[in-house]
């Protein structure tokens, strides 16, 4: 009785994953067509290979943001602060990248070294500053349990002001030439596969592989270890894990914190990796689309990828339309990320379930 | 040899309410000790004491002897404690095995050494649980995700979840709460042969009976203070009663056979939806006369909810048809239906029956504040309205400090009070009746009971819904039970008999289940 049951649920759970993924694939299938032509017919395989391989690398920081919200959510503590987090990283990931470049450099080191010691020690600072606020963010809700909603918006205006502030006084005119930006590279082997190689292993740069790899950490972690079983039950019912002897607030801290290095990863993408500049609008909400995908995933890492993806892909054709059709107002393409995104929420997410303590501060007794 | 478990002199405070008051307490090596005492009488917090869940202020526990402190749940698990809470400590959505290794997970002994980041080894911590559940006769699918599970088997999730830890001590917290009487029965079979087989338990009950029907030792509290420990040999209900309520209380109602009179409430066919449109009241039919009651048993969450909200007018009929006298209300307004002459006990005291900010002299007239002589036009008159609040505090023992106090501030059994009177003081024909002393202390109880009886004598149609057997056969003149949407069978009060009850409310019928 029990196993028929089981698999029925299975089977219940499959068929609606099927159904989504064939909507998702006509859709995609709609999109290009109408992409290809748009820009005249001119899109043959290996321009098909090239808007996918773009697609993943604008898919990667709405998927690091995502994972964020997820490992946040998952504990029940909801994060809409991403953004700032993410706008913070990328100006010190900016900065921290330009001036140690300088002075290393003054320093007497040879440019090559100096470029990547600065490019490594910006991500771990731009990881570090988003980590930072992420901590204040979990001491605010973890600890003196205010709203979360508050508190994540407290997070986001305070990114603007710092930012804005760093932006006008160090990053705005005469800045020193920088060792620009992080240098693609192909994985051996991997990127030999057919197809598959050049879309996914080939050109990328490392945040963009990290994301890759996290993916399949994150389900790793949530799914099949103690501490995933942990933070779930802590988002699911905190009372019944505190009951068990696990520590709430400390599982909370800690997926908070892991939540901030990863929007610090999204955020250095920005500066690290797309371009190299900063100015305080370039997050332009990604971190809110994080959410998104992140709710349409329905709070699973290889959900929010497909979610991430959608997003990324719709970026890709916006640009290759404004290249090969300069005629169309540029405005009109760039809706189309986010006219997709809303499409997405309200056509598919349906039931998507948060976690049922998500966003309740625990009250020990 | 010295007790498994021993607390002495705990005393526990939380902002404004002493809990335990310097209370003493043992429990021998394979006993089943029962701990009786009212809603609020201090037996959750004495047991999350024990179990590290709280921290005493004063007092201290031993365990076979050696004195001990417990920081956490942690410490407590770690000396052989096991507790299964009033509220289950459950995580729907994960498995069964999930819900029992959380916080003690076995691992994948070739990843171990990444520590929490190591993988889960599910199978064989399902080949212990099903090791466990056969060995002390625990039915669990090891796979089955919990939200699926009935209450009964979400209760043996939870003690195989202490007995998983290798507890020696077990804490049951009334959990007989959510059981029809035959589950009752095969736990009460599950805690015998747990204690056969070396365990200890503490059973915590507001139940009489169930203290006689499987403890071997009865201790009472009352009020946060231990009042005495006694057996089930010496004590008689009456005696443990008292210990509870510290007066003397009448167990059984007095009362006469009904006259029922004519027709009030007709349901005919009624099909009602819940919040989430599945239909939850099938096809249900019944009558109610003057000057009867008509109980409505059933395990909570059958339809019963759904049904009274239908009758009041707060939830939309989506099939057959209601009517009060000889008005057809299937459609009409809540403020319609009162003024036909329907007075309405409601199940959740807090949302639907009081306004918890204002003065208890305005819930006193919230069906009629409108009306003279309370309005004059537009205007309120205050004056009459405190005169009626004056005389309902009186007549039903209200104990407030004012009729301007705020209802919120006052205990359950006065709240209740309040709604009693306000719906009991107008010429009501239909009482309508949830879960009228849910929670409430042995005084109040008594109180309210009498006010229903004194309200069918004086020819009032009643309808009474709960889910507490004893209350439904003890003031019913017939017992309609429903199980599952449908009222499975009507009998005559009289004639029913618990196991009878017992077996309708599990959906069995006539031998068969439905
Ligand atoms: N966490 C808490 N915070 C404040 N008061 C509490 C808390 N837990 C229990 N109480 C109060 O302590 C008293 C005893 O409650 P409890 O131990 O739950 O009683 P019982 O289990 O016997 O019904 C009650 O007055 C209750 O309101
Ligand atoms: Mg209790």
């Amino acid at each position: 009785m029990a196993v028929l049951a089981n698999k029925q649920r299975a089977i219940k759970i499959s068929s609606r994953q099927i159904l989504n993924a064939v909507f998702i694939g006509i859709g995609a299938v709609a999109v290009f067509l109408v992409f290809d032509a748009i820009i005249g017919g001119k899109c043959d395989s290996k321009c098909v290979i090239g808007t996918l391989n773009q697609a993943i690398r604008y898919a990667a920081p709405v998927a690091l943001a995502a994972y964020c919200g997820l490992m946040c959510e998952r504990a029940a503590v909801i994060n809409i602060g991403i953004e700032g987090m993410m706008l913070t990283a990328a100006m010190v990931g900016y900065g921290v990248n330009v001036y140690a470049f300088t002075w290393l450099k003054a320093g007497g080191m040879d440019p090559a070294l100096a470029g990547d010691a600065s490019r490594w020690l910006s991500l771990l600072l731009a990881i570090a500053a988003s980590g930072l606020m992420a901590l204040l963010h979990g001491v605010v809700s973890i600890r003196f349990k205010a709203d979360q909603i508050i508190s994540g918006t407290v997070i986001n205006i305070l990114a603007l002001g710092i930012t804005g502030y760093f932006y006008r006084q160090y990053l705005a005119q005469d800045i020193p030439p920088g060792p620009g930006t992080f240098a693609p590279f192909d994985i051996p082997l991997l990127a030999q596969i057919p197809i598959l190689g050049p879309i996914v292993f080939q050109g990328q740069k490392p945040i963009v592989y990290f994301m890759m790899i996290v993916t399949l950490l994150i389900h790793y972690v949530l799914f099949f270890t103690p501490w995933g079983l942990r933070t779930r039950a802590v988002g699911e019912n905190p009372r019944a894990a505190d009951t068990l002897g696990i520590n709430v607030f400390r599982v909370r801290y800690i997926n908070v914190l892991l939540g901030g290095a990863l929007a610090g990863f999204a955020g250095a993408w920005f500066t690290l990796e797309a371009v190299d500049v900063f100015n305080p609008q370039m997050t332009n909400g990604l971190g809110f689309i994080g959410l998104a995908a992140m709710i349409f995933g329905n709070w699973s890492p290889f959900g929010a990828l497909a979610g991430a993806l959608i997003f990324g892909l719709g970026n890709t054709i916006t640009t290759t339309i404004s290249i090969f059709r300069p005629d169309i107002p540029s405005q009109i393409p760039q809706m189309l990320p986010y006219v997709l995104t809303i499409l997405v929420l309200t056509g598919f997410v349906g039931r998507a379930i948060p976690p049922a303590a998500d966003g309740q501060p625990y009250e020990k007794q | 040899m010295p007790p498994a478990l021993q607390a002495t002199g705990i005393t526990k405070r939380f902002p404004g309410v002493l809990a335990n008051d310097h209370v003493d307490f043992d429990l021998q090596s394979g006993e089943i000790h029962g701990l009786l005492g009212e809603n609020g009488a201090g037996k959750s917090t004495l047991m999350n004491i024990l179990y590290g869940l709280y921290q005493p202020d004063e007092g201290t526990i031993s365990i076979v002897g050696t004195p001990t402190r417990f920081s956490s749940p942690h410490d407590a698990i770690a000396q052989g404690i096991g507790m299964v809470h009033q509220h289950f400590m459950l995580v729907p959505p994960l498995t069964v095995t999930e819900n029992i290794i959380l916080g003690q997970e076995s691992l994948q002994p070739a990843t171990q050494f990444l520590g929490q980041l190591s993988a889960l080894d599910r199978r064989s911590a399902a080949q212990r649980i099903r090791e466990l559940s056969h060995q002390y006769r625990l039915d669990v699918d090891p796979d089955a995700h919990v939200k699926d599970l009935p209450v009964g088997a979400q209760q043996r999730v939870e003690i195989v979840k202490a007995l998983y830890r290798r507890a020696e001590i077990l804490i049951l917290d009334e959990p007989t709460a959510v059981l029809t009487p035959q589950e009752a029965d095969e736990l009460f079979v599950i805690m015998r042969e747990l204690v056969k087989q070396g365990k200890s338990i503490v059973f915590i009950t507001h139940k009489l009976r169930e203290m006689f029907a499987v403890t071997d030792r009865i201790s009472v509290m009352r009020g946060g203070k231990m009042v005495g420990t006694t057996t089930p040999k010496q004590a008689t209900s009456e005696m443990l009663a008292e210990m509870m309520v510290g007066r003397q209380v009448i167990l059984q109602i007095d009362k006469q056979a009904a006259q029922p009179g004519d027709v009030i409430l007709r349901v005919g066919n009624l099909q009602v939806q819940d919040d989430r449109h599945a239909t939850t009241v099938h096809d249900v039919s019944f009558e109610v006369r003057a000057g009867e009651i008509l109980g409505i048993a059933g395990v909570q969450g059958n339809g019963q909810r759904e049904l009274v909200e239908a009758l009041t007018g707060l939830r939309p009929v989506s099939g057959g048809h209601v009517a009060l006298l000889d008005h057809d209300t299937t459609h009409a307004t809540p403020r319609q239906i009162t003024e036909f002459g329907t007075g309405h006990v409601p199940e959740d005291r807090h949302k639907h029956g009081l306004v918890l900010t204002f003065p208890v002299r305005d819930n006193l007239v919230l069906c009629t504040y409108y009306e003279s002589p309370f309005a004059r036009g537009v205007e309120i008159d205050e004056a009459h309205i405190e005169n009626e609040a004056q005389k309902l505090v009186k007549e039903f023992d209200i104990r407030t400090p004012s009729t301007g106090t705020l209802v919120g501030s006052l205990s359950g059994g006065n709240q209740q009070k309040v709604i009693v009177a306000r719906e009991l003081d107008r010429p009501v024909k239909l009482l309508i009746v949830n879960q009228p002393t849910r929670g409430l202390d042995v005084g109040s109880i008594e109180f309210i009971h009498r006010r229903i009886v004194e309200a069918r004598d004086r020819h009032t149609a009643v309808l009474l819904v709960s889910a507490e057997l004893d209350e439904i056969m003890s003031l019913s003149d017939r017992i309609a039970v429903m199980y599952k949407g449908r009222i499975l069978d009507t009998l005559n009060a009289p004639d029913a008999t618990r196991e009878q009850l017992g077996l309708l409310m599990a959906g069995v019928k006539g031998g068969a289940h439905v």
